[in-house]
């Protein structure tokens, strides 16, 4: 007979380090004005690629160096973060609520309800993402809100079809049927009974697809295709740096690590508070 | 004296039309506790999914009454009928674990039940429920009720299943195997307990096993059902002393002792076998199905 478990309390350092990270980032986007040590757009061609701080020839106060125009890469970063996590967090909330909601349904209902939003999934992924967000832009316009739009367009199947399984199997176990047989309606159920078991999930994919949206919006900046204004984005740092490989790797490589940090930070965070959602595993 | 539940002929069929139950009738009466045995895949489960309105999709009623109380549930509207359930029934599972819902307390689980469905107020629902938790020898009812299921054993989980089966005070409780997936030393208190419980409140019980041993401490009358079609019924006490039917004195002959219930059941004779595929056959042909 399994005996009574005895749960984990504390934080896993996994969870720490990720979160940390993404707190250390956000923070740093929110305040971004205080923050930054430079303005981010102004250009001197007297400063054009500084190394940064730890090579001979940096400057003080530009830490991170400077690109090929002379702005402050550290700075840029900073107010890149913006974007990224504006982006982020719109778009995968948006994903989110209506990949979890179509997928809880088709779980829980099954039957035609199923069907009909199994095909409807089934034919969205038959695009390959990227192409189809390079897509999804052009038709739309650049610009913030279509960038986000778009990552919501694409990837609330992501959702859909995880929680489609998670609910389906739910539905499965004795607890919804005993529900049933007590006198709870179908939605009722579905939302009180269903859906708390289904939270953890849910919860793991917001992270993740927050990750994927930051990369979403580098790649789409990088191609030139989202917000089209001097601001800075990560992806456009990034595109730049390429130019300069060369002459200045700093440009190329900060963002990068950035990005990569950033990404994996958020998927990890996810796993770690599944992790501690769900009643069994914690 | 009005029946608990009346079932007259019940057929159920799978999409293939297959029967899976052979114009089934049975009854319980008000207080009674009504056995029905029978092997694995006999119908059982069924039969007790049927009274509770829960049957999986693919399985059609296509004939048949279920009386419960005396009211017809065929002819009850979805709604109606799934009120008159909630109020008058309740199952006790075979597997407590998935039975209570993994993400939510025990407390609130159960208290849900009455205040939202039945309309109790919390403070009654919880005074309620701690009473119940106290008859099935719950004795800190504090930390279960804080508890998520995971984190109490089989037998305590159980126990509390039984005391929310009869919280809201039914007048049927299907009970399907509820021992069978605990372990043998915690199967005897469970017993007892469903047993103590249902004289102490006067609830029919439709107590589904396929363990004769069980039936003769637990039941006042019994069903044996062989492929969804009831071959014999009878008091307990008289179905134990003179068994009719050949099948049910090869389930009798085949049952060692109640104290090893994984030796029950051991094959039945094959010449029994090949009577009770040729009555099958025979009821089958006899039968036709409705239409409309
Ligand atoms: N969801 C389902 N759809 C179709 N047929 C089913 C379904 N569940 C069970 N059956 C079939 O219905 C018949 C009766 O099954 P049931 O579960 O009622 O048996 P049981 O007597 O409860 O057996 P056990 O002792 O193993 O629980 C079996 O032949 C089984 O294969
Ligand atoms: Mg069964």
């Amino acid at each position: 007979m399994d005996k009574p478990s005895t749960s984990r309390r504390g934080l896993s350092p996994r969870l720490w380090l990720a979160g940390g990270w993404l707190l250390l980032a956000l923070l740093a986007a929110i305040f971004a004005p205080l923050i930054a040590p430079q303005d981010p757009l102004a250009q001197d061609l007297m400063l054009e690629r500084l190394p940064p701080f730890w090579l001979d020839g940096a400057e003080p106060g530009y830490w991170l160096g400077t690109d090929s125009l002379g702005r402050d890469l550290l700075s840029r970063l900073i107010f890149g973060g913006r974007i990224a996590f504006i982006v982020a967090f719109s778009a995968a909330i948006a994903a989110c609520l209506v990949g979890s909601t179509l997928g809880l349904i088709a779980g829980y209902f099954g039957g035609w309800a199923d069907r009909i939003i199994s095909r409807i999934v089934d034919v969205w992924m038959a695009f390959p993402p990227v192409l189809f967000a390079i897509l999804l832009v052009a038709v739309l316009g650049t610009g913030l809100s279509s960038v986000i739009l778009a990552i919501a367009i694409i990837d609330w199947t992501r959702f859909c079809r995880v929680i489609r399984a998670e609910a389906m199997g739910q539905s499965r176990m004795d607890y919804v049927e005993n529900a049933r047989i007590a006198g709870y309606g179908r939605i009722g159920i579905m939302l009180r009974e269903v859906l708390p078991n289904v939270v953890p999930s849910i919860v793991a994919l917001l992270s993740l697809e927050m990750g994927i949206a930051v990369i979403v919006e580098a790649i789409l900046s990088f191609v030139n295709l989202s917000i089209s204004t001097d601001d800075p984005t990560w992806g456009g740092i990034i595109a730049e740096g390429r130019l300069s490989i060369h002459q200045a790797w700093w440009v190329l490589v900060f963002p990068l690590i950035t990005l990569i940090l950033t990404v994996l930070s958020f998927s990890q965070f996810g796993e770690a508070l599944k992790t501690r959602f769900d009643p069994v595993l914690r | 004296m009005s029946t608990c539940l009346d079932i007259t002929n019940l057929s159920a069929v799978l999409p293939n039309g297959e029967r899976v139950l052979r114009s089934v009738s049975l009854s319980v009466l008000p207080g009674e506790v009504r056995a029905l045995v029978g092997e694995s895949g006999a119908g059982k489960t069924m039969i007790g999914k049927a009274v509770l309105g829960v049957l999986p999709s693919s399985v059609r009623i296509v004939e048949g009454d279920m009386l419960l109380e005396g009211e017809d549930l065929g002819k009850l509207q979805p709604k109606a009928r799934r009120t008159l359930i909630g109020a008058r029934t309740a199952l006790i599972p075979q597997d407590p674990l998935t039975a209570l819902n993994p993400s939510r307390r025990i407390g609130p689980q159960m208290t849900d039940r009455l205040v939202r469905i039945l309309g109790w107020t919390v403070e009654k629902a919880d005074q309620r429920v701690r009473q119940l938790l106290d008859e099935v020898q719950i004795r800190d009812p504090d930390r279960v009720l804080r508890s998520y299921p995971h984190e109490l054993s089989g037998g305590m989980r159980q126990r509390v299943l039984i005391a929310a089966a009869f919280a809201a005070e039914p007048r049927l409780i299907v009970a399907d195997e509820p021992t069978t997936a605990l372990d043998v030393t915690v199967q005897k208190q469970i017993l007892r307990l469903i047993a103590a419980l249902q004289r102490e409140h006067g609830t029919a019980i439709l107590f589904v096993t396929h363990d004769l041993g069980v039936v003769a401490k637990i039941s006042q009358k019994v069903s044996v059902l062989y492929a969804g079609k009831v071959v014999e019924e009878a008091e307990t006490a008289t179905l134990f002393a003179a068994p009719q039917h050949p099948y049910t004195r090869a389930l009798m002959a085949a049952t060692p002792r109640y104290t090893d219930p994984f030796a029950s059941l051991k094959p039945v004779d094959e010449a029994v076998l090949a009577g009770l595929a040729a009555e099958i056959t025979a009821a089958d042909k006899a039968w036709r199905r409705p239409h409309g």
